[in-house]
């Protein structure tokens, strides 16, 4: 019994410290980035543009106005695509074409952001001949497809069916109830999962390594390479230059910044809107 | 309020045109996944014409001589990723178990988002960590920790000079990017093990801990196993952070410490500069192949994720 | 039997010693006392059979609706009656493997003729459900008017025009005093009984010339089912009702003629007191003197 006891006790304390453990990590990397990242963040980071390596100084204005404006470019490649799928899962969702999208959306999921990458490269970049936000934009936007889809389907399937027979009673059309009764219904859950999907495509790298390459000067244009954030980390991070280092920390503080933002939006977007019925 | 016989009309067009949008839609997801599967197939297809099944076995990566092994990329690729899941496993399923049985009830939301937190963070921020705060701490305080206070230098897998960046490092950060996903896989499929197994367990007179291994965790098993492996799936295909802290040398070693590569940091590393065609066929033949592995994974995860579903049904 | 002036009290149940053994019987039944006369038929099924795939739900039914008049379709649960009604407004194909055979004549044209779109049919015959169902996002007026905007934009009536109607559909639901300070605001924010109101409310907007009405007050607490029997009655002027309900009682406090469907047959129709009072089939018999349902 006493045994038993002891290897109770022993594992519970295990398992305290693992849990300790999982969010030491987490504290140490926070922390250094508050730490490290702040000193070096001041009005310059927001507003000039990168000095070449050796000066220091300049901040990463084209980079952050890059983030944005490749964002922008993969809302508008990847949401529609991914809420129309969402819808079609939504009102198929026994159908044996549904189930086999559902499970490739999945699957498309898992696809290494860096293939993803090279993908883009092989039918926008290599054919054009040149870098552009287009393509980063554009790579970005696939990765958002499959998970909008399925929190798009998530949150159609909550609205409850009674609504869309009240709208059909009415004399509204199919295509009508479906949109302006049920997505609409449903459309601050969607444009949460919308958001939840830009937030993780705002810090991945890979996709822009071979598409949106990086630029040293500001350019918003599509068809010319674009910098962004988390290509000037890498960058800079990578490279000998202290300076450069530095400035690296604060720019990751930007970009954890700029991702927890979309996710607090994302949660107030999914906030509940009607109260519930007075009976 | 009656009215004359009302006015019948034939099918809608707006119904059909909606129709096909959505379905389009929904075609686009399979269509992509097969465009990007063929596209880096083909591309990478005179790499594997010319080297045969060589292409996986060779060790010698060498651009600039037009020889392409990807061994040392895959061996780099399997180790750094099954050093994760050693690390990672433990931590994630006992935090897990922490947050399903054993935190109190104010604990438990923050600290769940705490830990999902962690894969929130890009992973070229992980990268910037990992340079500039675990590769020193590699050097200068773990590796010596385990080579002369633990007497481990002489094993093999210990040997060799420690620059710091290496494999020993890029598997501790993937361990700390794949927690998440362990843990909340863990933690789903142990919360929906029903009450009732727990309150008979304890009745019999089991202490706490024999409850959770002998009740709580076989039932959760099949789906603790899928969350490891959905794991593993995130491990293999994770390039940033990998890429600035192994080192991106082409070899393989027995030692942990030395540095290495990995499929997704060689694409990483040396796409932009490829210096030849075959150089680049050869890299995206190495996506392809890293495509395929993460896949089989991936559809192994999710498959026994479902068993647990389907098994709770 | 009594028979009070209708709602100028709610209704109690009888105490047990005055029910006669055999005979059946109703709380109370109405008088008949019309308003107007119930004039043509409308509404006119035969030999209509639907299934849910193999499963046949309706059986060969032949009945027909009257303007001016309530009907009342009673029965045990499963008997049909909500699939009977869903037929008239070509709702019930909106289910997967749902099939209707037999003709529904509505103004003299088949409703299920190949030519006929199902939309226009249900613009014209309105449908009320168990559970209110007003539309979240849109505010009260505009759930009112939503039935107007399913014609495109040319053929809708200018805003005056809809602001009329609302009032108009509101006021014939009893719920125009309690809202009309607050159109602007979420349909959700009223009660479930005022809610249930403003989707009556919505189906009159369109002014159908049938509404059809599938247990509309068995969510909702006793007043105000009242006040929606009230209104039932009071919508006899203008619009063709047919109610399908579980409540005989309620039946009989608002119908003018009650049909009795048991597994998928019509059974019985005839004037409601006399369906009560002296049923023909034997069926119908037990079931209104409560023996089974």
């Amino acid at each position: 019994m006493i045994r038993r006891k002891i290897a109770n006790v022993v594992m519970l304390a295990l398992m305290w410290l693992a849990a300790a453990l999982v969010l030491l990590p987490l504290v140490l990397i926070l922390g250094r980035l508050i730490v490290q990242g702040a000193s070096s963040l001041n009005g310059d980071f927001f507003t000039k543009m990168p000095l070449p390596p050796g000066s220091t100084g300049g901040g990463m204005a084209n980079s952050i106005a890059g983030t944005l404006v490749l964002l922008l470019i993969a809302s508008v490649a990847g949401l529609p695509v991914g809420v129309g799928a969402g819808i079609y899962l939504a009102e198929h969702r026994s159908a044996k074409t549904a189930s086999v999208v559902r499970f490739l959306a999945d699957v498309l999921n898992g696809v290494p952001s860096i293939v993803v990458g090279i993908f883009a490269w092989e039918i926008l970049v290599k054919p054009l001949h040149h870098f552009s936000a287009l393509s980063g934009g554009i790579a970005l936007g696939a990765m958002m497809i499959p998970l909008t889809a399925r929190t798009t389907e998530e949150m159609i399937r909550t609205v409850p069916n009674s609504l869309r027979e009240a709208a059909l009673a009415l004399g509204y059309t199919n295509w009508r109830t479906s949109l302006s009764i049920v997505t609409r219904t449903a459309l601050p859950g969607i444009v949460t999962g919308a958001l939840v999907a830009l937030a993780r495509v705002a810090g991945e790298t890979a996709p822009l390594l071979f598409t949106a390459l990086g630029n040293n000067f500001w350019s918003l244009r599509l068809s010319q390479p674009i910098d962004a954030l988390p290509l000037r980390l890498f960058l800079y991070a990578t490279s000998p230059y202290d300076d450069w280092n530095r400035q690296a920390w604060a720019g990751a503080l930007v970009l954890i910044a700029l991702v927890l933002i979309i996710g607090i939006a994302a949660r107030y977007a999914a906030r509940p809107r009607f109260g519930k019925a007075v009976d | 309020m009656s009215r004359a016989a009302p006015h019948m009309a034939g099918a809608v067009v707006g119904d059909r045109i909606y129709r096909w949008l959505t379905t389009l839609a929904a075609l686009m997801v399979p269509a992509l996944l097969l465009f990007i599967g063929i596209e880096v197939f083909i591309a990478g297809w005179p790499a594997f014409r010319l080297a045969g099944f060589s292409f996986f076995t060779t060790s010698r990566w060498d651009p600039v001589h037009s020889v392409f092994g990807a061994a040392p990329a895959i061996f780099g690729t399997l180790v750094s990723s099954a050093i994760a899941l050693l690390i990672a496993t433990p931590l994630a399923v006992g935090a897990a178990v922490f947050l399903a049985e054993l935190a109190p009830r104010w604990l438990r939301q923050p600290m769940s988002f705490l830990v999902d937190l962690l894969a929130a963070i890009p992973s070229v921020v992980y990268g910037l960590w990992g340079i500039f705060v675990l590769a020193p701490m590699m050097r200068q305080h773990i590796a010596p920790f385990i080579k002369e206070t633990l007497h481990l230098g002489n094993l093999p897998i210990f040997s060799g000079p420690v620059y710091g960046p290496g494999m020993l490092t890029a598997g501790i950060i993937l361990a700390i990017m794949v927690l998440p996903y362990i843990s909340a896989v863990t933690r789903e499929v142990l919360m929906a093990v029903p009450r009732s197994q727990r309150e008979a367990a304890l009745a019999l007179g089991a202490t706490k801990w024999e409850m959770i291994r002998d009740a709580v965790i076989p039932g959760a098993r099949s789906g603790i196993v899928g969350g490891i492996v959905l794991g593993l799936g995130r491990a293999l295909g994770e390039t940033m952070a990998v890429t600035m802290v192994i080192g991106n040398t082409p070899k393989i070693s027995a030692s942990v410490f030395a540095t290495g590569y990995t499929m997704a940091s060689i694409i990483a590393n040396e796409f932009n500069e490829a210096v030849s065609n075959e150089h680049a066929s050869a890299l995206m033949a190495v996506g392809a192949s890293l495509m395929v592995i993460t896949l089989v994974v991936n559809i192994i995860a999710r498959w026994l994720v479902a068993r647990v579903g389907a098994r709770a049904a | 039997m009594t028979a009070p002036t209708p709602f100028q009290t709610p209704m109690p149940l009888p105490a047990p010693s005055q029910l006669p053994t055999s005979r059946p019987i109703a709380t109370t039944v109405r008088a008949p006392q019309p308003m107007e006369e119930p004039g043509k038929v409308l509404l006119d099924i035969s030999g209509l059979n639907a299934y849910f795939g193999a499963l046949h739900a309706v059986r060969n039914v032949t009945l027909g609706f009257r303007e001016r008049e309530v009907t009342a379709i009673i029965g045990p649960s499963g008997c049909g009656k909500s699939t009977l009604l869903r037929c008239l407004n070509r709702m019930h194909e909106t289910v997967p493997l749902a099939r209707v055979t037999g003709r529904i004549e509505f103004h003299g044209q088949d409703l299920y003729a190949p030519e006929v779109n199902p939309i226009e049919v249900r613009r014209h015959i309105g449908m009320v459900f168990q559970r209110p169902t007003p539309f979240p996002t849109l505010s009260i007026r505009d759930n009112v008017s939503a039935g107007l905007r399913t014609v495109s934009r040319g053929r809708r009536p200018p805003k005056a025009e809809v602001e009329r109607i609302v009032e108009q559909a509101l006021r014939a639901a009893a719920l125009w005093d309690e809202v009309k300070d607050r159109l602007d605001t979420s349909a959700v924010g009223i009660s479930g009984g005022q809610q249930q109101r403003l989707c009556i409310a919505r189906a009159l907007a369109t002014s159908p010339s049938v509404l059809l009405l599938d247990e509309p007050t068995a969510s909702l607490d006793p007043l105000s089912t009242q006040k929606i029997e009230e209104l039932v009655y009071a919508l006899r002027t203008k619009v063709t009702v047919i109610i399908v309900t579980h409540n005989m009682q309620q039946a009989a406090r608002v119908s003018d003629r009650t049909a009795f469907m048991l597994d998928g047959e019509l059974v019985e129709v005839a004037p409601t007191d006399k369906l009560f009072t002296t049923p023909s089939d034997p069926r119908t018999e037990a079931y209104v003197t409560g023996r089974f349902g």
